[in-house]
């Protein structure tokens, strides 16, 4: 193993357990490699005391015959919209600046109950809202295959991280494609479980009927350790659904052999970047090889999900964000005279342009009048797009296609303009309005920037999907 | 590939009340930009008019749970109210929080 690379998440923990590496060597490794590679920007806080004396403690622990856990002493950077202790939680927002968790996310708690040890906090837009990091309120954080390109977002501090080999893993937030899209900018794998089966609670809400929290990892076998140590029931968030009773991790490539496959055609416009489109049909072509069936399948309404979502999300940006008020935590502006004032003001100068907008939006497609002909509206269509999904997935075990249209843009290239912006989210934000589960895993380089293939699978078949995404890391090695 | 309805939409006026609605204060520069923006965005989602819904029920939820509840009963919190007050712009002496004046 060279310095800056690591062995895979079990493996880490079992040199942990058995005392050939010290939990404390590979916290202080990490946060080494943090700042070495700090011009990425890829984190916005360190937890340097907090994750040393944990790393002690799980060492000593250990000398004393525990176990330590099955992630024991494994650091990881967790997106900055989880609420952790040891540092401030901003979601890389104004309003949050200064902001100090008094508890920790679900999350987090039930990784930091297998050992692992979280040393940073990643960039991510702020709020989530973006798919650039460039609507952070801290910087931009650059694209670790090329510092002129962004790295994806929301969650592309955390991409980022695994990408520079910061930490083994990390964690992501995902509510239109916020883990799939800044993993396929940076060549990493990134994963959206099924809606519920990830706890949310302790983390900043941006739209509750669609956003689930996944890991970002190098290998599909260690998303699916890491997914296993955090899914399940949680009392503190009603959404949540049990686990499979066969856990996550122990998943296996059963191989690709007479796997039904549809590759969706909306996914493939003729308008489509011709690379992206000759990778797709080239792995497509790999796995019938391999024995696989794959066929073109179609899902129209697809071609209204990216609408259907600016409206859904934008609703419930509105009324998630309707907390922000400057009175209980978080930015209160200091120049108010009166209450009205305090929101007014706290609210115009703490969010940004983009949460302002969706907010307004939000507003808008709620009120009186326009519920039924947007909201209501979109919930309906989405409830078509269940359905046609439904369908295709009697006839098909997984779908696939690519995860975003392009490679990694500049950045600056669509910041100018938000509608632009939002169409670079067009094939990852159906999965978060059918709730099903779905993975990016890297396969390749177009014009040495990383594309992702993008598998999805249908709700509660996260087992599945992940036997599948292992099978095609295979093909693809 | 952009659907644009060009009899979209919003006046000035009209993003103004929205602002103030959102309890946000938005500049004279700021309004036209906004409302070019948000006309855009709106022109583009307006293509969900174009899908025939009728007899469709809306989806909310999409794991089909209903009604979570749990027991009446106190746990133990993570967290002191001290702790959860340290958060806050003002608080009294007595551990309330202090806000501005209501009445003007």
């Amino acid at each position: 193993m060279t310095d800056t690379t690591w062995l895979s998440v079990s493996e880490l923990a079992q040199q942990v357990q058995t005392q050939s590496v010290s939990a404390t060597s590979l916290v202080e490794k990490s946060l080494r490699l943090i700042d070495e590679h700090s011009s990425y920007q890829a984190v916005i806080s360190i937890i340097k005391d907090r994750s040393l004396e944990r790393a002690k403690a799980i060492d000593t622990a250990i000398k004393q015959g525990e176990t330590g856990g099955r992630l024991a002493g494994v650091p990881f950077i967790a997106k900055d919209n989880f609420l952790t202790f040891g540092s401030e939680t901003t979601a890389a927002s104004n309003m949050l600046k200064g902001f100090r968790a008094p508890y920790q996310s679900t999350a987090i708690e039930r990784l930091e109950a297998e050992g692992a040890i979280c040393v940073a906090k990643a960039n991510m837009d702020a709020f989530a809202h973006g798919s650039s990091t460039e609507n952070s309120d801290w910087f931009t954080t650059k694209n670790p295959h090329d510092d002129t390109r962004v790295p994806g977002g929301s969650s592309g501090g955390s991409a980022a991280a695994v990408a520079l080999q910061l930490t083994p893993f990390a964690l992501g937030t995902d509510t239109g494609g916020s883990i799939r899209q800044p993993a396929a900018f940076c060549g990493v794998v990134g994963y959206k479980p099924t809606y519920g089966l990830v706890s949310r609670s302790g983390v900043v809400a941006m739209a509750s009927s669609t956003d689930v929290i996944g890991p970002i990892t190098s290998t599909v076998a260690d998303t699916g350790l890491i997914l296993s140590c955090m899914a399940g029931v949680d009392e503190r968030d009603g959404t949540t659904i049990p686990s499979d009773k066969d856990s996550y991790d122990t998943v296996k490539p059963a191989g690709l052999k007479g796997k039904r496959i549809g590759i969706i055609k909306e996914f493939m416009p003729e308008n489509l970047d011709a690379t992206i489109q000759q990778k797709i049909l080239d792995i497509a072509e790999s796995a019938k090889a391999q024995g696989a069936i794959v066929e073109e399948v179609s899902i129209p309404s697809l071609a209204y999900a990216l609408a259907c979502y600016y409206v859904i999300v934008s609703a419930e940006i509105s009324s998630n964000l309707a907390r922000y008020d400057g009175q209980r935590y978080g930015f209160s502006h200091p120049d108010a005279q009166t209450s009205e004032e305090s929101y007014v003001m706290t609210r115009s100068e703490g969010f940004g342009s983009e949460s302002k907008r969706r907010i307004m939006i939000g507003t808008y497609v709620l009120s009186s009048g326009y519920y039924d002909a947007y909201y209501k509206r979109a919930q309906q269509v989405r409830t078509m797009m269940i359905n046609e999904f439904e369908k295709v997935f009697q006839d098909y075990g997984v779908l696939i296609g690519p995860t975003a249209p392009t490679p990694a843009f500049k950045i600056g290239e669509n910041i100018a303009d938000p509608l632009q912006m939002y169409l670079t989210d067009i094939m990852t934000v159906a999965a978060n309005l059918v709730g099903i589960p779905a993975v990016s895993i890297p396969v390749g380089t177009v014009l040495d920037l990383p594309v992702g293939l993008q598998i999805m699978a249908p709700q509660r078949q996260d087992r599945l999907l992940l036997s599948v995404a292992q099978s095609f890391e295979e093909v693809l090695a | 590939m952009l659907y644009y309805d060009e009899m979209a939409k919003l006046t000035k006026d009209d993003v103004l009340k929205l602002a103030q609605l959102a309890r946000l204060c938005v500049s004279d520069s700021e309004v036209i930009r906004y409302q070019d923006e948000i006309n855009k965005i709106l022109g583009y989602v307006e293509q969900l008019q174009d899908i025939d819904v009728t007899n469709v029920e809306p989806t909310s939820q999409v794991t089909g749970l209903h009604n979570v509840v749990r027991k009446d009963v106190i746990s133990p919190s993570s967290s002191t109210p001290a702790e959860l007050l340290q958060n806050a712009p003002e608080v009294t002496e007595d551990g309330y929080i202090k806000v501005k004046r209501m009445i003007t």
